[in-house]
């Protein structure tokens, strides 16, 4: 049934035209999107990390939810991509004021703004940008609500796929809050789609979803038994939150159960990925031998992060440009 | 079809008096992919250069993103050694309207500004859309209306005319 | 005003009869029923074409969005969309804006109603003041000035010890109450069904439990108090399962479900799909088969509309952040004929699900076809079809269950008191 999600982010030829989730996007669309990322490092090589693909398109940053991060290395791939940007922390401004979601978006189209990235609390806030307020603009989903964070996930995977080469044959364990974290929602769909052996997560049951296996995952509630022959181990972040919503104890009972220390690391396969979204809180998800150790790729990430989202931009930017062409009907004059 | 290696031969022969004619110390080869970095390499093998040879692959500067959108298949360029003050050997298998050559010479100077482009094609087709022009060409062919040449490589290097089926 | 329908089968208990028939109907009244009527002169004679004559349908769940903005309709276009959905009589729901409160409101909805109405509305009131669940309402007050039942509005008392004191205040003077089960701090802010749409669309969920409980709660609480009891719309088929117990130790509970879950499961919010935002939230098939069973076996008494139309920006949003209810009341007759179509529900259960079970649970007598009974009728023609679209709706709301497709039954005339108040126009609208 997920064809809305599919039909809704390709055109009529299967090109991307909006990067709203990682369901319903198929193998070879995800690797096409890791290939072109990979060109992308290419260019941060070079003296000028410029190419001129999004001359004269305008990107606006949206986000309805404050992250200097995630927001930083968007504007930069804009910008290598050589757009003009716009950064827009409408948290607070026009919602205040009571103008609609709607509303503050056809205003910005009318500026003539080509891609929006947005972020917003809640889930599917994107799709309905794309459904039903600028279906011609391209959105990037740069997090929403508990659903998906889809350029996270696949910068996860370039990161997996640089260490491990294949994807086939290996087994990635996600730890911790899996139910609040649209980051592991869309890692858990990005790895059974490019085909590992098998996903895990390994959490207390207050911080797994009600049904793990519709997302395609086999549950743990110990390290022991979940790291056994693990490949990638993808450690997540754990919100202060969580103790006040009265579904864990604290910190230190969390760190105890299931935070990676050395220790707990040696259950897994010997060479084992460490990974994290970050920020990390060291000493709460994570011990900082292990967070600073040889099998930890957790810094080092911001390069594929760059290089992941120039893709993505790229490939949607084109994909409606294209819609464009076959709406009307004519190709522009040979350039 | 005429036969590649005496293309190749005439193409050496004539660089080799456009190396002497400019005084070009040294050069280093980049081909254009696909073809183009296989004639690249040919001619760097019979002109005896050290450097090896760099690939460029331009899908990031084609002039019709607007049009097509992205090509499906693009692999990351490799250039093996500085472009900046270098006198560079630019080679690719085919020329036609000229806006390949337009973007490789666009990225080459995203990568640093080379002191001379040397620009090497196999085959000329005319149809030229840019004022861009070989220094070196092993062969000038006109194709008709539903005609197109190909370059089949990389191990014994042919070069075939196809017709193109119906669209 | 006297006018005639002729060639009708009356529909008593469910059942059409065998025989067509005429109905003579005298100032309000069905003055005589059966064949040879066509001596007295009358001011109107209708072909009934061996259509169903049914006794005016009742909806006890019809949100009607007066007092209150313009957005969403009025008394006059919702009574009008339920008078051509077959219904003579609607109950309104307590969550206008100013809330049903006091007698005020009430007399007002009244006569609004009076005035501008096209079919009978009964006012239910408020449980608490304002609806927010922590002190009583003026109960008898609100009784005395036309209310028929007390409703919580689907919105939770404070605790469970208000809700006691508020049933067992209503027991003293023996007032229902309408009670939507959901446990405010399960529900927590769920917006679908907890369940593998909820979980892949990331949308935060509103488990059974929080209604299961709840239902438990009210039941328990209404077996201690002694309170006149009416529970939904319900949406677990377990929740089913604790109304069959407690009817069959002899509780002397109701209970009613909404039309949209005999119809629609959680599917129909892939995509975000905002128009099927609903409170309850839509469940799974098993629970939409059992609530089907529900209705069947009789459990389940009434099959209401739920009826809560909304303007277009209501639904315009990211799905957690629309307004939840759908526009039912025109298409709930011919959503449950589908239903009868399908092979999921038998035409006398539906039926009286919308006939004398609401009655029953109103305390009032069962309505019939008969000589000397009131005229509130439909005529229904069960073999003709209809097709819902945004220009030719009469509710304000655009919001329907089933769009742009064909619906079975037809309802050809809806009279209240004796007086045609909808007409089907034969343009195929």
């Amino acid at each position: 049934m997920p064809e809305t999600s599919r039909d809704l982010q390709l055109t009529a030829d299967g090109e991307l035209r909006h990067f709203l989730a990682i369901e319903g996007l198929d193998q070879a669309l995800l690797t096409r999107i890791l290939d072109t990322a990979d060109s992308f490092i290419e260019v941060g090589e070079r003296t000028i990390k410029k190419v001129p693909l999004l001359r004269g398109r305008t990107v606006v940053n949206l986000f309805f939810e404050p992250s200097t991060r995630t927001r930083s290395t968007f504007e930069l791939a804009a910008k290598r991509l050589s757009a003009d940007v716009l950064n827009l922390d409408i948290g607070t401004s026009a919602t205040s004021k009571g103008e609609s979601l709607s509303d503050t978006l056809l205003n910005l189209r009318a500026m003539a703004s080509d891609m929006f990235v947005m972020r917003h609390s809640q889930s599917g806030a994107p799709h309905f940008v794309a459904q039903s307020v600028t279906p011609d603009v391209a959105i990037i989903n740069a997090g929403d609500g508990r659903h998906e964070h889809p350029t996270q996930a696949m910068l996860d995977m370039l990161t997996i796929r640089q260490h491990m080469k294949t994807f086939s044959g290996l087994r990635v364990a996600i730890v911790g809050d899996v139910q609040h974290s649209r980051v592991a929602r869309s890692q858990i769909r990005a790895l059974n789609t490019l085909g590992v052996d098998e996903v895990r997560l390994i959490a207390p049951d207050t911080l797994l979803p009600h049904e793990p296996e519709a997302l395609g995952a086999r549950v743990f509630h110990r390290m022991e038994e979940g790291l056994r022959n693990v490949d990638v181990i993808i450690m997540l972040r754990l919100q202060h939150e969580r103790m006040e919503g009265a579904l864990l104890p604290s910190e230190s009972e969390f760190y105890r159960m299931y935070g990676l220390t050395r220790e707990k690391l040696a259950y897994a396969n010997p060479g084992a990925l460490v990974m994290h979204p970050g920020p990390i809180n060291r000493g709460v998800e994570i011990e900082s031998a292990v967070a600073d150790g040889p099998q930890s790729v957790i810094l080092g990430q911001v390069t594929n992060g760059i290089a992941v989202r120039m893709a993505v931009m790229s490939m949607s930017m084109g994909g409606q440009l294209n819609e464009r062409q076959s709406a009307t009907g004519e190709g522009v004059a040979s350039t | 079809m005429q036969d590649i290696e005496q293309l190749l031969d005439r193409m050496t022969d004539d660089l080799r008096e456009h190396i002497n004619a400019r005084g070009l110390s040294s050069l280093c080869p980049v081909g254009i992919r696909t073809g183009g970095v296989w004639v690249a390499q040919a001619l760097r093998e019979r002109l005896g250069i050290q450097a090896e040879c760099g690939e460029l692959d331009i899908t990031f500067y084609r002039d019709d993103f607007s049009r097509i959108g992205l090509h499906p298949r693009v692999s990351p360029s490799r250039l093996p050694f500085e472009t900046e003050g270098q006198h560079l050997l630019l080679v690719d298998d085919v020329i036609m309207s000229g806006r390949t050559i337009r973007a490789a010479m666009n990225e080459l100077f995203d990568y640093g500004r080379p002191e001379s482009i040397t620009l090497a094609a196999l085959v000329d087709l005319g149809r030229r859309e840019l004022p861009i022009q070989p220094d070196v060409t092993g062969t000038h062919e006109t194709l008709g209306p539903r005609q197109r040449i190909k370059l089949r490589g990389p191990e014994s290097l042919e070069l075939a005319v196809e017709e193109v089926p119906d669209a | 005003m006297k006018w005639r329908v002729d060639n009708v089968h009356p529909v008593i208990d469910g059942e059409p009869a065998v025989e067509a028939t005429s109905a003579l109907v005298v100032d309000g009244r069905i003055a005589a029923l059966g064949a040879g009527l066509s001596g007295e002169r009358v001011e109107r004679e209708v072909d009934g074409a061996g259509q169903w004559l049914l006794p005016g349908l009742i909806d006890l769940n019809c949100h009607l969005p007066e007092p209150g903005s313009d957005r969403g309709g009025s008394i006059e276009s919702e009574t009008r969309a339920a008078a051509r959905g077959g219904f003579t009589t609607v109950c309104t729901t307590p969550d206008t804006s100013p809330v049903n409160d006091s007698s005020a409101v009430t007399h007002l909805i009244r006569d609004v109603a009076e005035r501008n109405g096209h079919t009978r509305v009964l006012p239910v009131g408020a449980l608490t003041r304002g609806l927010e669940g922590e002190r009583l309402s003026d109960m008898a007050g609100l009784t005395r000035a036309g209310c028929v039942a007390l409703g919580n509005g689907g919105h939770a008392t404070a605790s469970s010890r208000v809700l006691r004191r508020c049933m067992a205040y209503a027991h003293t003077f023996d007032i229902r109450l309408f009670l939507q089960p959901e446990n405010a701090s399960l529900a927590s802010d769920g917006c679908a069904h907890d369940g593998l749409v909820a979980a892949r669309l990331g949308l935060p969920g509103i488990p059974e439990v929080a209604e299961t409980t709840a239902v438990n709660e009210l039941l328990m609480l209404a077996e201690e108090t002694g309170a006149n009891l009416h529970i939904g719309p319900l949406s677990c088929a377990r929740s089913v399962t604790l109304v069959r117990a407690a009817k069959e130790a002899g509780h002397s509970v109701t209970a009613e479900v909404g039309i949209a879950h005999l119809v629609a499961t959680e599917a129909a919010i892939e995509g975000y799909n905002g128009t099927f935002h609903s409170r309850p939230p839509l469940r799974t098939e098993a629970d939409r088969r059992a609530l089907l069973e529900g209705v069947e076996s009789g459990v389940i008494d009434a099959i209401v509309s739920q009826h809560r139309p909304s303007d277009k920006a209501a639904k315009l949003a990211p799905f957690p952040e629309t307004q939840p209810g759908l526009s039912t009341v025109e298409s709930t007759l011919s959503l449950g004929l589908e239903r009868v179509a399908a092979g999921e529900l038998s035409r006398g259960a539906l039926l009286r699900a919308l006939t004398s079970g609401p009655a029953r649970v109103l305390g009032l007598d069962a309505p019939t076809i008969a000589e000397d009974s009131v005229a509130d009728l439909t005529l229904v023609a069960p073999e003709q079809h209809w097709m819902p679209a945004v220009g030719s709706l009469y509710s304000a709301g655009p919001h329907l269950p089933v769009m742009e497709r064909e619906l079975p039954g037809v309802v050809m005339l809806t009279a209240v008191d004796g007086r045609i108040r909808h007409e089907h126009e034969g343009d195929g609208s």
